[in-house]
């Protein structure tokens, strides 16, 4: 075994951030060949390999900090030497103990100094066994916090710079740690619990010892849990658009009942005939095409003080993921009549959900709507697709009793949100377009098949 | 004679290749030719001063929240967008500014990363300070800094000593096209030599980097 260790890149410099793994574990690396690289001040450096092998085995994770000659992998020569390599190959794991390990802890028992007869209310944390060997340079907040709760730093993961470990990391670790002080001092948490599930007072001192008396059954009063990638682009997105757009929600009332009927007669032949089924929403979108033909500047991006006017009619259509969300997009969509839409609807919103959009689905959208009524929803506010400069949500329809010439009718009726950029749309117009698509939906005339 | 720290060959050879306007990955491509050729030592040190048309650039280490706006956006407004394997976050490059690649084994110079990179520090401060320029450089924050902002910035990758990338002098750069990134990640402000009130020529910029990076690296400039 060969260790590959951390290095001196200057006089200067005495630690450096693995930046990226190069190879796997497993992998078979040449003499010279690049294995990793670390990051110094503004400068990416490649590590060749100092041996041909087998990477055996990483130390060192990419992000963290370490200072120079620290080992951060081993290779394995034995490669050419027949069965060696392939042996040492499934070796992913890195030595630290793992978070489930750490589950394991309540039932460890504690070192023999923290064994007394008659323990006093508060016992001085044992001698702290923190490591900031591997954790990078600290604040002084997070090795206070880290003696009070002793923590062994080296199995907190650090996400500040450089892999350095933040007072959220050291909050986060301790918030999922099941074990003893998951929060508080254990002198703390004993006069909190609550008496059922805890012995009689007078054994408790010596139960303490092996089984700390606060954790049993009771969830932690927080949990955390990095988001996934999805997660925070779509929270990036949001903010982002939030920030940059002048958000305003127009909300017109709409007659479906035309559209409604027309859905009821037809909708058992589609089925039959395409093999899936007729919502309200391409009805929406072939009447939200016209409209944007008719307001071009609804199907507009903003540049700086440009307006870029886009020729073609793309429209985004929001499908909810399981724990997400994604626009795929239905290119010309004013070229598609009430079926294709649907079929395209059908498709786009599918393939999202088994993961089998092409990236190019789901960009150059001009405009997008959202079916929040599929939910329930009567209406809501949407937030614009960037650089979109609106966005329109089509809410449940609902049979309601609606004044008609003065007598009362039942009526199919849906709200119609147009939120739209003010930095570029005036009220007037985004209620000029919402018009237009309430007046096609109303008087209906397509035939549809 | 000479102390024995710098046998750094003074007056070693480096080429010098204006190649004015040409396209971020086009360079690309031509610094990893460089590269590959000075590593097997076919070629002196290189020193690339190029232009390029609009283009944002993500290093190794950027964070996706410094990008502000989506490729697409970049795209429609005409800015390319790449990732790199240089260090540091995002950054933009367009015309009005001068891009230096130092194609350079650190092994003739001195085996030291982060003096290399004061050094590239050292180029623009000189270069500037002949035209009533105070550039200065800012703990932390690696590059060229003046009292109105960040004038120059710095990003280097390095493969067995030899570099490639380097560093972008705002000399009339359009500024507003920062404004699509916060760029390295920091809040600063981003400035030019024009900003600062200095109208000079490009040409006259370049010719007082190459000085100045003949000076600082003690290196024989040999133009192509």
């Amino acid at each position: 075994m060969i260790d590959v260790v951390m290095p001196q890149m200057g006089e200067s410099i005495v630690e450096g951030t693995l930046a990226k793994w190069l190879k796997k574990p497993g992998d078979h690396v040449e003499r010279d060949e690049p294995l990793f690289e670390i990051s110094t001040d503004k400068v990416d450096t490649e590590i060749p390999s100092p041996a041909a092998g087998t990477l055996a085995e990483i130390v060192i994770e990419e992000g963290k900090t370490v200072g120079i000659n620290t080992v951060v992998g081993r290779i394995n020569e034995g490669d050419g030497a027949g069965a060696a390599g392939s042996a040492a190959a499934p070796a992913p794991a890195p030595p630290q103990p793992s978070p489930q390990a750490d589950g394991a802890e309540p039932s460890r028992p504690e070192p023999a100094a923290a064994a007394p007869q008659a323990p006093p209310p508060a016992p001085p944390a044992p001698a702290a066994t923190v490591v900031e060997e591997t954790a990078g340079p600290l604040s002084p907040l997070v090795r206070k916090m880290a003696r009070e709760h002793n923590v062994d730093l080296s199995r907190v993961k650090g996400t500040g710079a450089g892999g350095r470990i933040t007072k959220q990391d050291l909050e986060a670790y301790l918030a999922s740690r099941p074990g003893p002080a998951a929060g508080a001092p254990p002198s703390a948490a004993m006069t909190t619990v609550p008496p059922g599930p805890t012995p009689p007072r007078e054994v408790a001192p010596q139960a303490r010892e092996v089984q700390p008396p606060p954790i049993r059954g009771e969830a932690p009063a927080t949990r955390v849990e990095p988001m996934s990638i999805m997660r925070q682009k779509i929270a990036e997105h949001m903010a982002f658009s939030k920030r940059t757009s002048a958000h305003v929600t127009t909300v017109h009332k709409v007659d479906m009942t035309r559209v409604a009927k027309l859905r009821e007669r037809i909708k058992g032949q589609i089925q039959a005939q395409y093999g899936f089924g007729l919502t309200f929403l391409p009805f929406v979108i072939r009447a939200a095409s016209a409209a944007l033909r008719q307001y071009p500047v609804v199907n507009a991006s903003i540049d700086g003080t440009n307006i870029i006017y886009h020729r073609d009619i793309n429209i985004g259509i929001a499908v909810a993921l399981e724990n997400g969300l994604i626009v795929p997009v239905i290119r010309n969509a004013d070229e598609k009549n009430v079926i294709g839409l649907q079929r395209s609807i059908v498709d786009l919103a599918s393939r999202a959900r088994s993961r089998q959009l092409r990236p190019d689905e789901v960009q150059a959208g001009t405009f997008s709507v959202t079916n929040f009524g599929s939910f329930g929803s009567v209406f809501a506010t949407p937030v614009i697709n960037q650089p979109q400069v609106a966005i329109m949500g089509v809410g449940a329809v609902e049979k309601e009793p609606v004044v008609v010439e003065d007598a009362i009718a039942i009526r199919s009726v849906g709200y119609l949100a147009l939120t739209f950029d003010h930095r570029l749309i005036d009220g007037a117009l985004a209620d000029q377009f919402t018009g237009k698509v309430k007046s096609v939906l109303e008087n209906w005339s397509e035939e549809v098949l | 004679m000479r102390a024995e720290g710098s046998i750094v060959s003074e007056g070693a050879v480096c080429q010098l290749r204006d190649l004015g306007r040409i396209g971020f990955t086009e360079a690309y491509v031509l610094q990893q030719d460089f590269v590959a050729r000075r590593k097997r030592g076919e070629i002196p040190d290189q020193f690339l001063i190029v232009e390029h048309p609009h283009v944002v650039t993500m290093g190794r280490n950027g964070r996706p929240e410094n990008l502000l706006a989506p490729p697409e956006l970049l795209a429609r407004a005409g800015i390319a967008f790449h990732h790199t394997d240089r260090g540091g976050d995002v950054t933009y490059h367009g015309p009005g500014q001068i891009v230096g690649y130092p194609i350079f084994d650190l092994r003739e110079w001195k085996r030291d990363v982060v003096a290399y990179v004061r050094g590239l520090e050292q180029v623009v401060i000189d270069a500037l300070a002949g035209f009533g320029i105070e550039g200065a450089r800012l703990k932390g924050a690696t590059g060229v800094w003046t009292r109105e902002g960040k004038i120059a910035a710095i990003g280097v990758h390095i493969s067995r000593w030899v570099t490639s990338h380097g560093f972008a002098l705002n000399v009339d750069t359009e500024l507003d096209y920062f404004r699509y990134i916060v760029p390295c990640g920091l809040k600063q402000p981003v400035t030019s030599m024009r900003t600062l009130g200095c109208m000079v020529a490009r040409d006259q910029v370049i010719r007082a980097l190459i000085q100045s990076f003949a000076r600082v690296f003690e290196r024989k400039m040999e133009t192509l």
